[in-house]
């Protein structure tokens, strides 16, 4: 028999709802797939929209701040470079944003009928991925045409940077869902703190910038130990051939992703916890 | 000899307190934090210590006026709310028809829904797809199945929600007040289909304001009052006391209602009551019906219809006359004055009624009315429902 009480015990309730999940994955499956086909539904254009976003982006930091503002010097390949770090933050972007807005957004199904309500953020997670799936593909093509493919021993660097993209999205996203459900204005808060985000990570400046301004200490280790910092450095330095050369990385990049990804497990696992505390009233306060 | 069917859903000792805020915004709240903020909260309990076991293969209506917390009591059966205090055990898989088309998104084709909803609803792909052709004949929207929802009409949308939500096999069906709605022919094929439903055995738990519905599909009634449960048992007798309930109501609000003033003529009283007995007699059936009403007047009133109407608890016209009708002369009147209707020989069926007075002039302006002015009751008869009475015989006259 299956109980709901007004408690939950920490390690069978993390056990029940990754249990749960697993049996309705086949739906998760289905609501990314809406979320995708909903999204550009009678738009004449379709999922042209998903790639004229970032390369729109990518036009706009390359003129303005390559040429305008000769961000460019020491960069070399800078559009290659820029866009390496946009589908980063994109994907980091994606994850937060949808999933802070998904348990409102779903505020229908969730108060009519019994789901494990993770699915709605892991259905964002989904659907920003399947995006990130989109940008990266372009750039591997990008990196053909200049003729510099990322066949490097140095590729692997994306497995980890994307871990912690996944993880602490995730982890974050879930927090801001359940805590959006209560108070709105988090919601508008995350669009803020996002915008603040892609300017405090590498993306259109390079790392040996802020080394140069802020020298070595604890600003520096400070900002480079920020997750979407490290995934970019770590994406740019898989997929960013121009710049293996003559580019500045911190020193122990791999060991770093690899703390990043403990302490993102952690951050996961806690804040499942609070999610499934405050899922209870979800129903009644939407 | 019979086993006793297992208990698929077990309430213990269930309350939910709701809390409602008046502070929404971070600044409210910060405004009004700590105890000023307890001046900003009000809590009610929707359900108060409610013990509840429901064995497999029986029918539960769950009764109560608006605001009982009958259809938070569904939720928390269902797993949508959790209880502030107490447990809920459940068994199998429940299918929850709380609203139809709940997981529709209007963008998508109504195929594309019919997958989605049915996974929501605990279905695999395999499952879905080997059910879609029973889907699809059973909702009977033909080719608009390939057309986004949103170009539905409603009833469209609501027989395809329905036909997914029966499909899917649940255990344990919650169905809240969702019967009422598409046109006659596909309600008679959802209560068609809930009888088959409970002809396989399987659980149903009903929400419903059609108190005729009740008596006749479920086995058991629950009626909750105020969040907690006041009766427990028969359907007949659960929506007699129901009954009671919503009379004491009304006549609260009755007394509660500011009069409104009254030009030419006013009706101050009626009584109903059979023939040969005292207001608040049972009225069986084929006894005399008498109406009395007392009617006042400070002027002079020349010309005037007295009306009465008789409504079934669900608010429906059983029975209405009025002396123009009956080509009745009424003499001119001032002061007071009672006159009195007698039916003869009524056959109603099982339930209370209501009985509205108007007096009116000639014209058919209405000079007063007292909607509800009277009611009365008739004894529960247990070889037919409905709001006529007859004596039933069969024969089997062969082949």
């Amino acid at each position: 028999m299956v109980s709901t009480t007004s408690y939950s015990k920490t390690l069978s309730g993390v056990w029940r709802s990754l249990r749960d999940i697993h049996q309705h994955r086949e739906m998760l499956g289905l609501l990314v797939r809406r979320d995708l086909k909903a999204r550009y539904k009678d738009s004449a254009l379709g999922f042209l929209w998903t790639l004229i976003r970032p390369l729109t982006q990518l036009a706009i930091y390359y003129i303005v701040i390559g040429k305008f503002l000769s961000a460019e010097r020491g960069i070399p390949d800078f559009a290659i470079y820029i866009f390496t770090g946009l589908t980063a933050y994109s994907l980091f972007s994606e994850i937060i944003g949808g999933s802070t807005a998904s348990i409102v957004g779903n505020a229908g199904l969730i108060k009519k009928v019994y789901l494990p309500r993770e699915v709605f953020p892991l259905a964002s997670v989904g659907s920003a991925l399947f995006n990130f799936g989109i940008q990266l593909i372009i750039l591997i093509v990008a990196t053909l045409a200049i003729g510099k493919p990322p066949l490097t021993v140095e590729l692997l660097y994306a497995i980890p940077s994307l871990l912690v993209l996944l993880i602490f999205g995730t982890a974050i996203g879930l927090l801001l869902a359940a805590a959006n459900v209560y108070l709105r204005d988090i919601q508008y808060l995350v669009e803020v703190l996002l915008l603040i985000l892609l300017w405090a990570s590498p993306v259109v400046y390079s790392w040996q910038m802020v080394k140069d301004f802020a020298g070595e200490g604890l600003l520096l280790e400070l900002y480079t130990n920020t997750p979407v910092t490290l995934a970019v450095l770590g994406f740019q330095k898989a997929f960013w051939v121009g710049g293996s050369e003559t580019a500045a990385y911190p020193d122990d990049l791999l060991l770093r992703l690899v703390i990043a990804i403990g302490v993102g497990i952690v951050l996961l696992f806690g804040f499942q916890r609070i999610f499934s505390r405050l899922q209870g009233n979800f129903a009644q306060e939407l | 000899m019979t086993v006793n069917p297992p208990v698929v859903v077990e309430a213990r000792n269930v309350s939910k307190r709701f809390v409602v805020r008046k502070d929404n915004s971070i600044k409210e709240r910060l405004v009004t934090l700590g105890r000023m903020g307890r001046r900003h909260r009000k809590e009610f309990w929707a359900l108060r210590n409610v013990d509840l076991s429901i064995t497999a293969g029986s029918t539960i209506g769950l009764i109560g006026h608006n605001g009982s917390g009958k259809s938070t009591l569904l939720k928390v059966i269902g797993g949508i709310i959790d209880p502030t205090d107490g447990e809920v055990s459940r068994r199998g898989r429940i299918a929850a028809l709380l609203e139809l088309g709940a997981g529709f998104h209007p963008d998508l084709t109504g195929r594309e829904n019919v997958f989605l909803n049915a996974s929501i609803l605990g279905l695999s792909k395999a499952q879905t797809e080997e059910r879609l052709s029973d889907i699809l004949s059973f909702a009977g929207i033909g080719d608009f199945i390939d057309t986004q929802v949103k170009f539905y009409s409603s009833g469209m949308y609501v027989r395809l929600a329905f036909a997914v939500a029966v499909h899917t096999d649940p255990d344990l069906l919650l169905v809240d007040e969702v019967l009422a709605v598409g046109d006659e022919a596909f309600q008679r094929k959802c209560l068609d289909k809930i009888r088959s439903f409970q002809q396989e055995g399987r659980t149903i738990i009903l929400v419903s304001h059609s108190l005729g519905q009740v008596t006749e599909m479920c086995d058991r009634a629950v009626l909750l009052n105020k969040g907690e449960v006041v009766f427990d048992g028969e359907p007949a007798e659960a929506v007699a006391q129901f009954r009671d309930i919503l009379e004491d109501r009304r006549l609260a609000d009755v007394s509660d209602a500011p009069e409104k003033p009254v030009v030419g003529g006013r009706i101050d009283a009626a009584l109903a009551f059979p023939v040969d007995g005292v207001p608040g007699d049972d009225v069986p059936p084929g006894s005399d019906l008498c109406i009395r009403i007392q009617l006042s007047n400070e002027t002079e009133m020349p010309d005037w219809v007295c009306a009465i109407q008789i409504d079934n608890g669900l608010g429906q016209i059983v029975y209405a006359t009025t002396t123009l009708r009956l080509k009745v002369e009424l003499s001119p009147f001032n002061g007071i004055r009672t006159v009195e209707y007698v039916l003869r020989d009524v056959h109603f069926g099982t339930g209370k009624y209501f009985v509205n007075v108007s007096l009116m002039d000639r014209f058919g302006v209405h000079l007063h009315d007292l909607p509800q002015a009277c009611s009365f009751d008739v004894p529960d008869f247990p070889l037919a429902v409905g709001t006529v009475h007859a004596e039933p015989e069969f024969a089997d006259l062969g082949s």
